[in-house]
């Protein structure tokens, strides 16, 4: 069920011009820079959406959603900008990571585990946390855009016919996957977020919060895989800081974290990341 | 100066606007931190100073917030602790079983790195290592993590589950800084990697499950490190209160063990407390 890669129709509602044709030209571009990889579209840089020649009333600091009163039911949803933006890019994540879950636990492989088992356990546990992450961040978010309900990242669908669910390596290798990237991309995230907006002390916190839960997720699954070796926090997972280490947890820009993302295959249903912050 | 001057100076600071915007509070507390980067940080007297209590008291944590220097020898404190805890395991033979010196010397090697590196960052603002005591007879314990592996597990879940707490309580006083932030938090998981880790060669979940020591399988004397202004069975998020919405989900529980919870500097400082040999000149 291959959709179009590339769906300009979202800006066809627009009355500003200038804006319009600059988001056009950039998802153009971003289509073009992922052509075959994904259905999924995004963008790494804020920047790279303004041409310097365009008048700057799409620079404001803080845009707000374009507001797009009737949006054509293919629309590509875009995460938006500054703390929304974030707030959609953890929840992509999260209903991510709980979709693969509420697969796995339906799996043969799951299902034939010992019921005292620890593995099972652990895949029990993973999946619960992370439906109550997802269901979190729906919750929150549909606070913040109360006023605004089409600025919240739908229910996306998922893919997941390349895991094989009878397959303990599979299974525990994908929610490693998955979970070492949600690592990486709550670290990434942290200093996106505007502490000096409204509730922004807060979202830092959240994201705090559940990253060291993510982290406590990925050791478990890489020591599953590895028993009692160094895997559970490898140098191969970590990184080096001025010389240091490697001791510390990777902090991964959303756009690098997307394009993971799109790289499994999972994502069936498009959005872009084309304003999120960048620093 | 002590740490416990620096505190009863920040408590006092009634001018402090309580609106005052974050901004202008940082730039507040910046003042102090000279006599923060010279605190010989007793953690031995903030564990039972009145002082301390009554300084927590007074905490509202929004308007509560050290300077970058003041965070980044509070986490140093804590990783040298942890390196001294690890380094004098590994080197007493016979406590480490061979299927697990892996594992520690992986954890080891880390808590190393963390010291090199903040020491790095600090440069002369460091604060000198405190002198470590185990056992925790400052806290009035008599632990024999050295001597028995089960307690060197033991005290190694509550060094790791409070790092992670600890680290996560700072992340608000290190927002204005992006570049500490994002090492904090760097540093931040590999801690709740570690303890996931550790916690599970103890039989236990690798996610803190309730919010006192007996439900996270340690003794009584460890509640401090579950408990707290916002304690690890907390159920409210972001202002959500998520009780009793995840019934199918593992219920309360599942939420409890969903999101892991801050701790004060101050809260941490009691912990340490513990393990900490009072300053005698301080």
């Amino acid at each position: 069920m291959k959709k179009p890669l590339v769906k300009v129709d979202i800006v066809e509602d627009s009355t500003d011009k200038s804006k319009k044709g600059s988001r056009r030209k950039f998802i153009k571009l971003s289509g073009l820079g992922i052509a075959g990889s994904s259905f999924l579209l995004y963008g790494c840089s804020a920047d790279d959406m303004f041409n310097p020649e365009q008048p700057v009333e799409g620079m404001t600091p803080n845009p707000e959603p374009e507001p797009e009163p009737e949006p054509p039911v293919d629309a590509v949803f875009d995460l938006g900008s500054g703390n929304l933006g974030i707030l959609n890019y953890a929840f992509a994540l999260e209903q991510l990571e709980a979709a693969f879950y509420t697969e796995a636990v339906a799996g043969s492989y799951y299902t034939g585990l010992a019921a005292d088992s620890e593995e099972k356990q652990i895949l029990e546990d993973t999946w619960y946390h992370e439906v109550i992450h997802r269901e979190f961040f729906k919750t929150a978010i549909g606070a913040a855009t109360a006023a605004t309900p089409e600025a919240m990242l739908p229910d996306l669908e998922f893919d997941f016919s390349s895991v094989d669910f009878t397959d303990r390596a599979s299974v525990l290798g994908t929610a490693l996957v998955l979970e070492d990237t949600g690592v990486s991309a709550y670290n990434g995230a942290g200093k996106l977020i505007d502490v000096d907006a409204e509730n922004g002390g807060t979202y830092l916190l959240l994201a705090g919060k559940i990253v060291s839960v993510e982290a406590r997720h990925a050791s478990a699954y890489a020591d599953l895989l590895e028993p009692n070796t160094t895997a559970f926090a490898r140098d191969e997972v970590l990184v080096s800081i001025s010389g240091v280490g490697p001791a510390f947890d990777k902090a991964t820009p959303p756009g690098d974290v997307l394009a993971a993302v799109i790289d499994t295959g999972f994502v069936q249903t498009e959005f872009t990341a084309t304003q999120l912050p960048t620093e | 100066m002590s740490f416990i001057k620096i505190l009863d100076k920040i408590s006092d600071k009634t001018s402090l606007d309580a609106s005052a915007s974050r901004r202008d509070v940082f730039k507040q507390f910046k003042s102090f931190g000279k006599d923060v980067t010279m605190a010989s940080i007793p953690f031995g007297l903030a564990a039972t100073s009145k002082n301390t209590k009554a300084a927590n008291a007074a905490f509202v944590t929004t308007a509560m917030q050290a300077s970058p220097t003041d965070v980044l020898n509070f986490a140093l404190t804590l990783e040298y602790l942890e390196k001294e805890y690890y380094n004098i395991a590994i080197d007493t033979d016979g406590l480490i079983p061979s299927e697990t010196k892996d594992i520690f010397a992986q954890i080891s090697k880390h808590e190393d790195d963390h010291v090199a590196f903040l020491l790095a960052a600090l440069g002369d603002a460091a604060v000198p290592k405190p002198t470590f005591d185990f056992t925790g007879a400052p806290g009035g314990l008599a632990l024999d993590p050295f001597e028995n592996y089960d307690t060197f597990l033991a005290l190694s879940q509550g060094f790791e589950d409070t790092g992670v707490r600890a680290y996560k309580g700072q992340a608000g006083a290190l927002a204005n800084d992006n570049a500490l932030l994002e090492y904090a938090l760097q540093i931040h998981s590999v801690e709740a990697r570690h303890a996931s880790k550790v916690r599970r060669l103890r039989g236990q979940k690798g996610w803190v499950t309730g919010g006192d020591a007996a439900s996270n399988g340690l003794p009584d004397a460890f509640n401090p490190i579950y408990a707290g202004a916002t304690p690890e069975s907390n159920l409210v998020q972001g202002g959500v209160d998520l009780s009793g919405m995840f019934a199918d989900f593992g219920g309360d529980q599942a939420v409890q063990e969903a999101f892991d919870e801050p701790l004060t500097m101050e809260e941490v400082l009691a912990i340490g407390g513990f393990f900490i040999v009072a300053d005698s000149d301080s």
